[in-house]
């Protein structure tokens, strides 16, 4: 007989993985939202440095055509690696708003991460450096206040002189 | 005129030659009364310098006004038929002219520390030194690399080639005098932390001294931030505030490390923590702004903004690289003098959340950096080029910005030291219950409410975003809210005041942490504004629309009543007239724009904005169809005046940490008060 905590455990991870599963999977599939997508992801190439479905710069050379590529790769029913692949191609990587997931690109999203990761770790190390430091020694005959005690004292301290 | 201003900049860099090397030696020599006169003359020689580069400044102008073509500087930025103002923004609109300004700037802020000397006289003296030294630099760029008087070759023109149609705004009057005021100001917190380095100085009244500069600066900076970003909104014409472009991101990086030296700032002050770290962080702060100046101006990485490519790149490398050593070295000499006088107690303090605070401040701005410089990086590994745009950002900056929002909120609750877990519990139940309130309400309303209400966070991940910063929103402001409340009722208790009566007398009574308060409140009003985007919708009327014609986006239907064109001697426009209709309502009539600047030949656009604090219709005149009627983009931006409102709220908020604190009232002792009654006082 299951306990009355691990129900409510499993129940809540059928609940996280049925949101994971709607989340992963709405809407992926409509031309629209995929336009709208992969139209975000890419840059327009004539140097306006604007993301591709964001140009609308005055008279600007590029960004209609490749729209109309974008459009017309997503009704051929192209996949989505294909569509970049072929942009890639035709426009060089620059096309691509962000770095890929591959080979040196990789570094760019892996880095700010580990930065991140790192800088906890040293944070972390620091605080517990610091409260290892040995306390000032106390004169004879007095004893160093811790613990519920000192709660005490700072709740008190605190009544008198907060505003 | 362009004789006095090119002997003006060079007697300011002789001056400031002088300023430097006999301030420098008179330090060398403390105690000599010959060499104390000396360093008086090198203090006097600082002030003077402002005297010249302002001369200079007034030259560029006034030859701006008098349309003075035979400077090429002129020629390149103006035209006769330049609109007053814009004429008199021809001072920083281009490379030369904003390094004078620059200059201009840094003698400003230079005049005011020489003539506040007696604050401390020796401290000050140190910082006059490292001043004149940064003035040096940017005087010997204006004397020798990058002269705004030069002279036009070949012959007079009769006209000038006219000011970047994309400045022809009101605000860029003001964006760049208030980044630049942000940028350079921090010479003033670097030029104190490096003077306190050098000679050791006891105490912390240089961090006293410092934090009220880097606060003024760092409004500045906010401000021109802000402004730049409406400036992209209101010109631009792609209905964004915001593209990650190099330029914005140097204006960026300065920004976070500066907020992260203002709030670890506190540590030194309170607990005499962080000393070394501080230090760091001032001169980061100063070292990144010149940073994001040569990116921009060295042509190393692209950008769509002006002065990217010049040849004062390398003037710039050699500046950073100078600056460093001179830091590391110092740094290295006296750090022994930068020990921490207290221990940290516990992870759940104050303290503590100071850490976390600025290592994701830092984190922030090295994303921002690297993301910068990987392009270049990449071509150097592996022989291309690659972007990184906006994506790139959302993905990596979005989750440690709602981390630091969570800080935004714990922070301040935490006391000095250590809190207990039951102070923690007391203090977080009801905010956080509210803002789980607020998410699950934004959850379950109808989508058909607008923005953001009906937020789906399993439809998109952008949409999981906005919930996520629109529920830490809530939680910062109920966590201030109850601050507020808390310190109001114990002097409604004391004094038997209303409670707005209280929390006025609260806030006046330590203006610091309560304008701190309202900063961040600016924050999180700014923070929503930018989780409206999720929403952003956009459509074009790509057939061009006749007479009567409409277009629906959102709740609004647009229709054409007319289109036609007018001239002037700066730039002819064409322009549609739209009617705007909500719920069957005239409510409206915009008319977007697309200018076409005679003197430079070159077209930009003058977006319609209609803003409400739901959402801004935002449309876009982007030419004509082979019959001449009007091509018509609109986006319907949520929430995007948040973002100006929170800015006045931030701006306020530094406002009032800067005013001084009301004193508290004296409590007598009543026995002392029968005294004073009885003797007459």
């Amino acid at each position: 007989m299951m306990t009355r905590p691990k129900q409510i455990f499993r129940h809540l991870l059928y609940c996280g993985l049925l949101c994971l599963a709607v989340f992963g999977l709405t809407g992926a599939g409509d031309p629209a939202t995929r336009f709208n997508e992969i139209g975000h992801q890419m840059m327009c190439i004539c140097g306006c440095n604007q993301i591709l479905l964001e140009c609308n710069h005055v008279g600007c050379p590029d960004s209609d055509g490749m729209r109309n590529e974008l459009m017309a790769a997503l009704s051929r029913g192209d996949s989505d690696s294909l569509v970049e692949q072929a942009f890639v191609q035709k426009y060089g990587p620059t096309v691509l708003a962000a770095p890929t997931a591959k080979g040196f690109d990789r570094t760019a999203w892996i880095v700010p991460f580990v930065a991140l990761a790192l800088g906890f770790t040293i944070v972390i190390m620091v605080i517990r450096s610091w409260k290892n430091r040995p306390t000032p020694a106390i004169a004879d005959g007095l004893r160093p206040v811790r613990g519920v005690e000192l709660e005490q004292f700072r709740d008190q301290a605190q009544k008198d002189t907060d505003l | 005129m362009a004789q006095i201003g090119s002997y003006a900049l060079l007697l300011a860099l002789a001056l400031s030659i002088y300023s430097f090397g006999v301030g420098l030696v008179a330090l060398f020599f403390q105690g000599d009364p010959l060499w104390e006169r000396l360093g008086e003359t090198a203090r006097r020689a600082g002030v003077v310098v402002f005297g010249f580069v302002v001369l200079a400044a007034i030259a560029l102008v006034v030859s701006a006004f008098r349309d003075d073509f035979t400077i090429a500087y002129i020629f390149h930025h103006s035209n006769r038929d330049l609109p007053a103002p814009y004429k008199f923004a021809t001072l920083w609109s281009g490379q030369e002219g904003s390094l004078v300004f620059w200059s201009l700037l840094l003698a400003g802020y230079g005049f005011v520390l020489r003539l506040r000397y007696k604050t401390d006289p020796r401290l000050f003296a140190y910082a006059s030194v490292v001043l004149a030294a940064v003035q040096i630099f940017f005087l010997s760029l204006v004397n020798f690399a990058a002269n705004p008087f030069g002279l036009l070759e070949g012959p007079l023109r009769p006209d000038g080639s006219g000011l970047n149609p994309l400045l022809q705004y009101p605000e860029m009057v003001i964006h760049p005098p208030m980044l630049y005021l942000g940028y350079v100001g921090f010479t003033v917190p670097f030029a104190f932390a490096l003077g306190a380095l050098i000679m050791k100085y006891p105490g912390e009244k240089w961090i006293h001294i410092t934090r009220r500069w880097t606060m003024v600066t760092w409004g500045f900076l906010t401000c021109g931030i802000f402004l730049g970003a409406h400036w992209a909104y209101a010109v631009l014409g792609w209905g964004g505030y915001w593209g990650w472009d190099p330029v914005e991101n140097a204006s960026l990086m300065p920004w976070l490390v500066g907020t992260a030296f203002l709030h670890s700032v506190m540590m030194q002050e309170k607990r005499g923590m962080l000393k070394v770290w501080n230090m760091w962080l001032v001169f980061a702060t100063f070292w990144l702004a010149i940073l994001g100046t040569f990116l921009t101006r060295s042509g190393i990485i692209s950008s769509v903004h002006a002065f990217a490519q010049s040849s004062i790149g390398s003037w710039f490398a050699w500046f950073l690289a100078i600056s460093l050593a001179v830091f590391v070295f110092f740094f290295f000499k006296n750090k022994d003098h930068l020990r921490s006088e207290h221990k940290l107690e516990s992870l759940i303090s104050r303290e503590s959340s100071f850490l976390f605070n600025n290592l994701l401040f830092v984190l922030l701005c090295f994303t921002v950096l690297w993301g910068t410089w990987f392009p270049k990086i990449s071509e150097l590994v592996q022989g291309n080029k690659v972007t990184v745009g906006g994506p790139f950002y959302n993905r990596v900056a979005i989750p440690v910005a709602l981390l630091l929002l969570i800080l935004t909120a714990v922070g301040p609750l935490l006391a000095w030291r250590k809190t207990s877990f039951e102070s923690l519990k007391r203090n977080f139940m009801w905010p956080s219950i509210g803002a789980v309130a607020v998410m699950v309400f934004l959850m379950i309303t109808p989508t058909n409410w607008g923005s953001p209400f009906g937020l789906r966070p399993w439809q998109d991940v952008s949409y999981f975003y906005s919930l996520m910063a629109i529920g830490l929103c809530a939680l910062v402001t109920l966590t201030i809210a109850s601050e507020y409340y808390r310190g109001g009722k114990v002097i409604a208790g004391h004094t038997g005041q209303g409670m707005f009566a209280s929390m006025v007398q609260l806030t006046h009574r330590n203006t610091r942490r309560y304008g701190g308060y309202i900063v961040h409140f600016g924050v999180v009003v700014v923070i929503i504004g930018f989780a409206g985007s999720a929403f952003n919708q956009d459509k074009e009327a790509e057939k061009g629309l006749a007479y009567g014609d409409k277009m629906t986006i959102g709740s609004y239907e647009l229709v054409c009543r007319s289109y036609t064109q007018d001239d002037n001697p700066n730039y002819s426009s064409e322009w549609a007239i739209m009617d705007v209709y909500q719920n069957g309502k005239l409510i409206d009539t915009v008319t977007p724009q697309r200018l076409f600047y005679k003197a430079s030949q070159q077209a930009s656009t003058k977006p319609s904005i209609r803003s409400t604090f739901k959402e801004d219709l935002y449309l876009v005149y982007e030419g004509q169809n082979e019959k001449g009627q009007p091509i018509i983009k609109a986006h319907l931006n949520p929430l995007v005046m948040w973002i100006w409102l929170g800015v006045w709220i931030i701006l306020g908020g530094t406002v009032l940490a800067l005013i001084p604190n009301a004193p508290a009232p004296v409590r007598v002792p009543r026995a002392r008060l029968v005294e004073q009654v009885a003797a007459g006082d």
